[in-house]
């Protein structure tokens, strides 16, 4: 396996000298934040969209990654005449805090120690964490309200802290594929993830660039579990099926136990190992514990509905029958607690086999609900009137 | 839009909060939204229709009117609004309170079992009517809980539900409302709308 550390490139970001104060008590600073831009901000600052990526996402949304060389993660979605259209929207994507593409995270040189980065002594951080780093760069482009915020998955939990936190500055929001708290299974998921990276010997207690190492075989196995949670059965089945193939480096060929691969082996192995190329363990534990801590009625003696009482947000929630990791049932738990706040809230189920994946792949129903809550939501706002015909 | 929505319309003080339960393609939340100002939201159990609507950018979730409606905090709504829905439903009567609970008016319409026609072929075939508006047999009906103008009003007095209107029209919502007796509107009204309220609000 490719064991080179990620390339360092320099990702276009905001330097917050005087940093933030974090929900665990401590003040982490300074604050970088990686991100990126997409179409015109309006002169009357009205049209812009804060689209949050999930948890291995980043800030290049709809532009050639410059670290993969792939196309952006949602660049289907958003572009020139798109459902999120940059003709018309202003649309701004910031890399998480804790992440590893710009924004601080754990890879970063800690302050108090010279020349030593932070790793796993990296502070732990919320999802309202992140939410509050990206207020910060929302608030230095002069932006007072944002016309829309939109995400899927851990995404979809940063767009409904994002309208807890900061009810007056957010119009419409759009949580995808997401949950008012982080489900026991989920957290079951996430630590097996983090078991597999604890368990690689190249983890070395999680100082790893002491030795030179990464802990790449167990993030690639942490990658490999999670991807399989991100499908379905009937995804792999299409996909994949039972098929088999030889693999080139057993000169031994079927005789051994291994000397054939099953096609969905193959492409999770693939998953795994190009996954380790972009992305650093640290941040992959901070940002799955962040995920963990997620409960919008942790505050609130356990009702999700308290933080949105008396919101004037319009909401669109959108789940899909064959996501098993953040199905329709917690969907319409957020939809109801949504409901018992009196908020506007759009709610569509759409059909599709793909799994939790499915926000990010083609599913025609689900790009006219995007394009038409945020043109319905638009006409509200009464933005982007002046190109009316 | 249909005659009987139209009449829906015209009984929705502009400027206010509607739920209109079982809102199908959305025509009447964007006519109250466009002509009225409301602040329309509906509730469907089709997901298809769920989706257009929510693609033409109306506020519309997924959801029935048995089991959505108790989420709702009391008086979120000045109207809450039941189309030709009330005999399909599971539980009527908890249905009216839920709407009379999160609104302070409802609006509800349903097909009249009590019509001439129906009453006719019982009385000479002594089998279920089937009519042009009831037009399914009885094993595949989705008309679980037919009721008569009758029988609605007085379910309405048991509740303490005050009839602010009421008025009888015919299936196909052409031909003009008709709102004199109540006796000859539950032989001749293939369809009865009325707007109620709690009594003491």
């Amino acid at each position: 396996m490719d064991q080179t550390t990620p390339t360092q490139i320099e990702h276009a970001h905001m330097l917050f000298p005087e940093g933030m104060q974090l929900e665990c008590g401590f003040r982490l600073a300074p604050v970088r934040v990686a991100y990126r831009t997409y179409g015109t901000l309006s002169a009357a600052r009205d049209n812009a969209i804060v689209v949050c990526h999930a948890l291995t996402g980043d800030q290049y949304l709809a532009e050639t990654h410059p670290l993969t060389g792939k196309p952006g993660w949602w660049s289907r979605m958003v572009g020139p005449g798109l459902p999120i259209d940059t003709d018309r929207f202003f649309v701004i994507c910031m890399n998480v805090l804790g992440g590893c593409m710009g924004s601080t995270g754990p890879r970063d040189p800690r302050p108090d120690v010279a020349g030593e980065p932070w790793g796993t002594d990296f502070p732990p951080i919320t999802i309202r964490d992140m939410v509050r780093a990206q207020k910060l760069v929302v608030d230095a482009l002069g932006i007072a309200r944002l016309f829309a915020v939109v995400g899927g998955s851990m995404g979809g939990m940063q767009v409904l802290e994002w309208a807890a936190t900061f009810p007056d500055m957010v119009f419409a929001a759009m949580p995808i594929a997401t949950s008012p708290f982080h489900s026991a299974q989920n957290i079951a998921f996430n630590e097996v993830s983090r078991q597999a990276i604890f368990a690689d010997p190249d983890w070395h207690g999680g100082r790893y660039w002491e030795q030179g190492a990464v802990p790449a075989r167990g993030l690639a196995v942490a990658r490999m579990m999670a991807h399989i949670t991100y499908l379905s059965e009937e995804a792999l089945t299409r996909k994949f099926g039972r098929r088999v193939r030889r693999d080139p480096y057993d000169k031994a060929g079927s005789l051994s136990l291994f000397g054939e691969i099953f096609e969905v082996e193959s492409y999770l192995r693939h998953q795994g190992s190009s996954f380790v190329r972009r992305f650093d363990a640290n941040s992959y534990l901070t940002i799955t514990r962040a995920m963990d801590y997620f409960d919008l009625g942790a505050e609130h003696d356990g009702d999700p509905s308290r933080p949105f009482h008396g919101t004037r947000t319009r909401f669109c929630i959108v789940s899909f029958t064959s996501d098993w990791l953040f199905p329709t049932s917690q969907a319409r738990l957020l939809a109801r607690a949504l409901n018992r706040a009196a908020a506007n809230v759009s709610f569509v189920e759409i059909d599709s086999d793909k799994g939790h994946d499915a926000f990010l792949l083609d599913e025609p129903d689900f790009d006219r609900t995007v394009r038409g809550f945020l043109s319905g939501a638009a006409e509200h706002a009464r933005i982007g009137m002046t190109h009316a015909p | 839009m249909r005659l009987d929505q139209r009449l829906i319309a015209d009984m929705i003080r502009p400027g206010t909060r509607v739920l209109d339960i079982g809102s199908g393609d959305g025509t009447l939340l964007d006519y109250l939204f466009r002509t009225r100002g409301c602040d329309a939201r509906g509730i469907e159990i089709d997901m298809r229709e769920v989706t257009r609507s929510v693609a033409h950018g109306l506020p519309v979730m997924h959801g029935d009117a048995d089991h959505d409606l108790a989420h709702y905090p009391d008086e979120a709504f000045d109207y809450v609004v039941l189309q030709r829905t009330l005999q399909a439903v599971e539980r009527p009567r908890e249905v009216l309170r839920q709407m009379l609970r999160i609104g302070r008016h409802a609006i509800v319409s349903f097909p009249n079992f009590g019509h001439w026609q129906l009453r006719l072929k019982l009385l000479t075939s002594g089998r279920m009517p089937m009519t042009a508006v009831w037009h399914t047999p009885w094993y595949q009906t989705p008309n679980i809980h037919p009721c008569t103008i009758l029988d609605f009003l007085m379910l309405c007095r048991e509740e303490g539900y005050v009839v602010e209107q009421w008025m009888a029209v015919d299936e196909d919502g052409e031909r003009a409302p008709w709102r004199r007796s109540i006796r000859l509107a539950n032989l001749f009204g293939e369809q009865a709308l009325f707007l109620l309220r709690r009594r003491g609000h």
